[in-house]
């Protein structure tokens, strides 16, 4: 497999995924800055882009980790819980002090790591589908939340409330810390071996495991990553409420929330394709959405109809373009293979062939 | 020995759980094993029992169907309000109710099958919107209870039968849907969602129409769910957090019956027997005074436990078989034995000499 | 190879923590110059002062108009509102919590009724709304954005959890126009009034009175609760609990999620272990449900206390049990609308808004039920809405806006 063959295969998939989830989200943001316009509202006003950059902030942190679960193709339906219980242990632990903000930020991720790791062992070593073993972790988690916590409980100092707060101009801190992960994990899946292996592992984990590939231990890791963004996604929350809240990550439905804007962001559900800058894509597709329902006062049974319609609605557009592809590379370059240890790429990089080569 | 055997291998584990389960609960309450005590206990699972079963058909074949809860509180809504208090409207709404169940799973089907959305994602948007238009519809909440002879279905019963003193119409009816859908998973049809569940480009090549065998899944889904959603208006009444769960309680009974997410392997009795189990252990929680707080941290340990034990111990149990197991014997079983060899991709279970996992599934066949 | 791994997966997680650690560090400056006030959240629900003042206010006879209960207000501190005195319609921003219960739509659909009539009257020009669907995040970002974007004249937030929207509230007060808090509270004296009925403890004395009166000592009750960790309903357990235990009745509670199918199986098993005397419940939601597991058991009917949602009263009528249909004041949804009326005219305003909230009983049962002829199972008996213009068609077509 030489780099010329790859090249023009990329180019064409770059214009076809993730591109695309930003074309369609150039899309929303145009219809909505009309309809915003139409109530006598500027969708282009600080307030207003801060509002969406702040909706952007939490659910970006946990479809980021979400991401890597869901690349080597498993799932993660425990994060709420992990939000929740990281903002209690950060609050609690912070007392009010700013002196103890960091033993509280390294306790609330050494615990979500911890968890992820047992959710990343139940799945490789106890053979337990991520769904499920993800589901049962979460119960458990919830479990101990709501023996142990009555309500919101702790003190965050001011120092750590400013991070939810503040903005530079418009733009939230919190969102360009949000930024600043997901350019991180980026980097992660295409810049390490075990990033790379998250593909072939989530595209055909038999097919990794014949190429050599130890399979747990990138599905291990993104467990634990995953974990860790929810984490920080709860420290966030912490320190836009003040305190630590047992129910605040099933608030904000951020199990089905991510795993939805990961896909509205182009990434495969089955596992092996997809990319970070595209799940961002998805999840400011949700941002954009809600704010312009909010500005527009609509019914919010109705804002759960357009949030459904516009998920399947989205996903469509993007796999009916996959389908056409897929239907070309039978005849043209059924062949062609991607080595991902060469490919730097991480959206670009499909275990594609791999699949289809089955057949 | 050979029960014993059979209850301690992976398939047999969820009938172990059980049989556990309705044990300890006797032991802290005797008069649960009162015919009578038993026949309320089955006629409270019926409801998660069907949707079990209509889950199943989907995960076997491949595919989540997560807007099962929402149309059930759809149907438990359109029941209580378009019936009302006029005994003469429920037959026709009924039928309404199982005309909207065939049009939602129609549209979850087609849209997984011809738009390509990923099940998962289809189903979650129907979720999402069925939900939330029922809700817009009634302004959050029912008129009220419908017509009590609509609520007999789920609630009455054959009276003063001896032993058993009532037979709920619940029973009757899981039996009846039970039953049916053995049945329907041993017709060529039913081995056919199995084949596509297991390897859907083999089946394609094999001939199977794909759309129709997918789509006729989600319709079985949808209409159990709203079967389950007439036995809950009876049961309980009228409300919009009737069902609210229901798809995760169904996969999760699903999972517990062995049946594998991703599809191609299961048995529809051990699903129904899952929804059993988890019915059962919540039963024994309200029974042992656990602190209401705590009950979901249990019932999580339980199910990782349960389907850990199940896939742990199937792979044991297939590494063994590999050596002595022929060349797959049934030569009855419809388009799977042509398609080549090839597992799908999100099996986690698959070892490289997939060959084992055949007369794994052809056993498990035969059994159902 | 596999050191390559591990590695490279801790320079990911070390990276990520690194970042973290920076995040902490505060070198930025703070919008606006309010300090955290947040104390310390209570952990134990039962506050015995609070409980004290509750139980005291129950007996008291409430000041204002009579036959206008969303106007009256029991042992009021007032304040001065003239430096908010002034002309013309105001615009109103509404931050709420949810509609996602049944008692907070039948009271949207009353403010909404009540912001017509003073639309007409000119005092209001609109109210813009934005509905956090029972996120803290959210709200916060909803009083954030119409500080920001929304030229209103005064707020109205009814807080979706009392501590974590404390910073946001304070953000409100900053912004120097009028707040106005009713229904769950906040940890701040800066809104210019807080409107509330008695309280949680008010409801779990109600209600545990009445069936530690209706009961023998050592009967069992078992109490559905909702869900945990909502401060008005954590109160009215905590305010049960204690009575039951002062009076030797054996409780159990458990948390239903307002399902009824939940609230069937819980009592149905709990009439299978033994005995049980009394119902407690912290809302109306699924006591059909409750009772009926009583008739399908075929054991005599419980004492119970429910909530002054309409299912609960119909059956309890139907089934003529000893009952008591403890309120939490749903007209409260009026009062908000109105206040931000007097504040503009600079009529004085109590600081804590008390409103009166007294349960129905078996006396008045069939008045209220009267008078809610023709409503759904869902509507609330004391919406305190009959004297708005959509009476009665509104509140029956539950038309939600």
């Amino acid at each position: 497999m030489s780099e010329a063959s790859v090249r023009p295969l990329r180019r064409r998939r770059r214009i076809d995924s993730t591109a695309l989830v930003y074309l369609a989200l150039l899309g929303v943001i145009i219809v909505s800055a009309i309809l915003v316009a139409t109530v006598g509202r500027s969708f282009f006003s600080a307030g207003n882009i801060r509002d969406i950059l702040t909706g952007m902030s939490v659910l970006g942190f946990v479809a980021i980790g979400q991401t890597l679960v869901i690349l080597c193709g498993s799932l993660d339906l425990s994060v709420p819980y992990v939000v929740s219980l990281s903002s209690l242990i950060a609050a609690d632990t912070m007392k009010g002090s700013a002196a103890n903000i960091a033993p509280a930020v390294l306790a609330a991720l050494a615990v979500a790591a911890v968890i992820g790791l047992v959710n990343g062992l139940i799945v490789t070593k106890l053979h337990v589908n991520g769904f499920i073993a993800t589901l049962g972790m979460g119960l458990i988690i919830k479990g101990y939340l709501d023996t142990n916590y009555k309500g919101t409980s702790g003190d965050v100092p001011w120092e750590f409330q400013l991070i939810g707060a503040t903005g530079v101009g418009p733009i939230p801190v919190s969102t360009i810390l949000m930024i600043v992960v997901a350019l991180l994990a980026a980097l992660f899946l295409s810049r390490t071996r075990t990033g790379n292996h998250m593909f072939a592992v989530g595209g055909n984990e038999q097919v990794a495991r014949l190429s050599g590939i130890r399979t747990a231990q990138p599905i291990i890791v993104a467990h634990v990553l995953c974990s860790v963004t929810a984490a920080f996604a709860g420290l966030l929350l912490a320190s836009r409420l003040g305190v630590g809240s047992p129910t605040v990550g099933i608030q904000g439905g951020y199990d089905l929330l991510s795993i939805a804007a990961v896909v509205l962001g182009g990434t495969i559900l089955a596992g092996g394709r997809g990319s970070v800058w595209g799940t961002i894509g998805g999840v400011a597709i949700f941002a954009v959405l809600d704010n312009v329902m909010s500005v527009l006062q609509v019914n919010p049974f109705m804002k759960d109809v357009v949030r459904g319609v516009v998920i399947v609605a989205a996903v469509a557009v993007y796999t009916a373009r996959q389908v056409e592809r897929r239907r070309a590379r039978f005849g043209a370059d059924g062949g062609a293979d991607t080595d991902p240890d060469v490919d730097p790429s991480p959206s670009d990089r499909v275990s594609e062939s791999v699949k289809g080569g089955s057949v | 020995m050979k029960i014993v055997s059979a209850l301690v291998s992976p398939r047999g584990a969820v009938f172990l759980l059980l049989a556990v389960l309705l044990i300890a609960i006797t032991v802290l309450n005797p008069s649960f094993a009162e015919p009578g005590q038993l026949m309320r206990f089955i006629q409270r699972v019926a409801p998660v029992a069907i949707v079990a079963i209509g889950q199943y058909f989907v995960i076997v074949g491949g595919e989540f169907d997560l807007s099962m809860g929402s149309v059930v509180t759809a149907q438990v809504v359109i029941a209580g309000n378009l019936v009302g208090q006029d005994e003469s409207r429920t037959i026709p709404v009924l039928f309404l109710m199982l005309a909207f169940g065939v049009l939602v799973g129609l549209v979850n089907g087609l849209i997984v099958s011809f738009l390509r959305v990923p099940s998962f994602i289809a189903t979650l948007g129907m979720m999402l919107a069925l939900l939330g238009g029922v809700l817009y519809w009634t302004g959050g909440a029912a008129t009220g209870n419908p017509d009590d002879s609509f609520r007999q279905i789920g609630r009455g019963g054959i009276q003063d039968v001896p032993v058993l003193d009532l037979i709920p119409w619940s029973v009757l009816i899981l039996i009846v849907v039970l039953a049916a859908a053995i049945w329907f998973s041993k017709r060529p049809f039913g081995r056919t969602i199995i084949a596509l569940g297991d390897n859907p480009t083999a089946a394609g090549f094999a001939g199977v129409r794909t759309w129709w065998v997918k789509t006729s899944t989600f319709i079985l889904s949808s209409l159990s769910a709203t079967l389950a959603g007439i036995l809950l208006v009876g049961y309980a009444g009228v409300h919009p957090s009737v069902g609210r769960g229901y798809e995760f309680t169904a996969i999760t009974a699903v999972v517990l019956g062995g049946v594998v997410l991703g599809g191609g392997r299961g048995w529809v009795v051990a699903a129904a027997a899952g929804a059993f189990a988890l019915e059962a252990l919540f039963t024994l929680l309200n029974f042992a005074g656990v602190p209401s707080t705590l009950r979901d941290a249990i019932q999580g340990v339980i199910i990782i436990a349960a389907v850990a034990y199940s896939a742990v111990s199937f792979r044991a149990r297939r590494r063994g078989r590999t050596d002595v197991a022929g060349p797959p014997v049934d030569a009855d079983d419809g388009p799977v034995d042509g398609a080549p060899e090839t597992s799908p991709a999100r099996e986690k279970e698959s070892p490289p000499q997939s060959g084992a996992t055949r007369p794994a599934i052809h056993s498990l066949e035969a059994e159902g | 190879m596999r050191r390559m791994h591990v590695a490279s997966a801790m320079v990911g997680a070390l990276a990520l923590l690194t970042l973290a650690g920076c995040t902490t560090d505060p070198s930025v400056t703070a919008p606006s110059d309010d300090a955290a006030a947040t104390e310390e959240a209570e952990v134990e629900w039962f506050d015995q002062a609070l409980f004290d003042k509750q139980d005291e206010e129950r007996g008291v006879v409430p000041e204002g108009p009579d036959g206008q209960p969303y106007l009256q207000y029991i042992n009021a501190e007032m304040v001065d509102t003239s430096e908010f005195a002034s002309e013309g319609a105001k615009k109103g921003c509404f931050a709420n919590a949810s509609i996602s219960n049944p008692w907070r739509q039948t009271g949207w659909i009353t403010m909404n009724e009540q912001l017509k009539v003073l639309q007409e009257s000119g005092a209001i020009s609109e109210l813009e709304t934005r509905d956090a669907q029972d996120s803290d995040d959210t709200q916060i970002a909803d009083i954030d954005y119409f500080i920001n974007e929304g030229n209103c004249d005064f707020f109205v937030i009814s807080p979706n959890s009392t501590a974590a929207m404390t910073p946001a509230v304070e953000r409100a007060c900053d912004t120097g126009k009028p707040v106005i808090v009713f229904d769950r509270g906040v940890q701040t004296d800066c809104p210019v009034t807080f409107i509330h009925p008695i309280g949680g403890f008010a409801w779990g004395i109600d209600s545990a009175n009445f069936l530690i009166d209706n009961l023998e000592e050592g009967d069992k009750v078992v109490a559905l609760r909702i869900l945990p960790g909502v401060d008005v309903l954590e109160q009215r357990w905590a305010a049960a609990e204690k009575l039951f235990g002062e009076a030797n009745i054996d409780a159990v509670d458990y948390f239903t999620g307002a399902d009824p199918v939940e609230i069937k199986k819980i009592i149905s098993d709990e009439l299978a272990k033994g005995d049980v005397k009394g119902i407690w419940m912290d809302a109306g939601d699924g006591a059909v449900a409750a009772i009926e597991a009583f008739e399908d058991a075929g054991v005599d009917y419980p004492v119970m206390t429910g909530e002054d949602e309409l299912s609960f009263l119909r059956k309890w009528k139907d089934t003529g049990l000893t009952g008591l249909g403890t309120v939490y004041s749903n007209f409260q949804w009026r009062t908000p609308l109105l206040a931000a009326q007097k504040i503009f005219a600079g009529e004085e305003v109590p600081k804590e808004w008390v409103l009166p909230q007294s349960p129905v009983t078996s006396d008045d049962l069939d008045q209220y039920l009267a008078a809610n002829e023709g409503m759904p199972d869902g509507h609330y008996a004391k919406f305190g809405g009959e004297d708005l213009p959509g009476y009665p068609t509104v509140w029956q077509e539950r038309q939600i806006p």
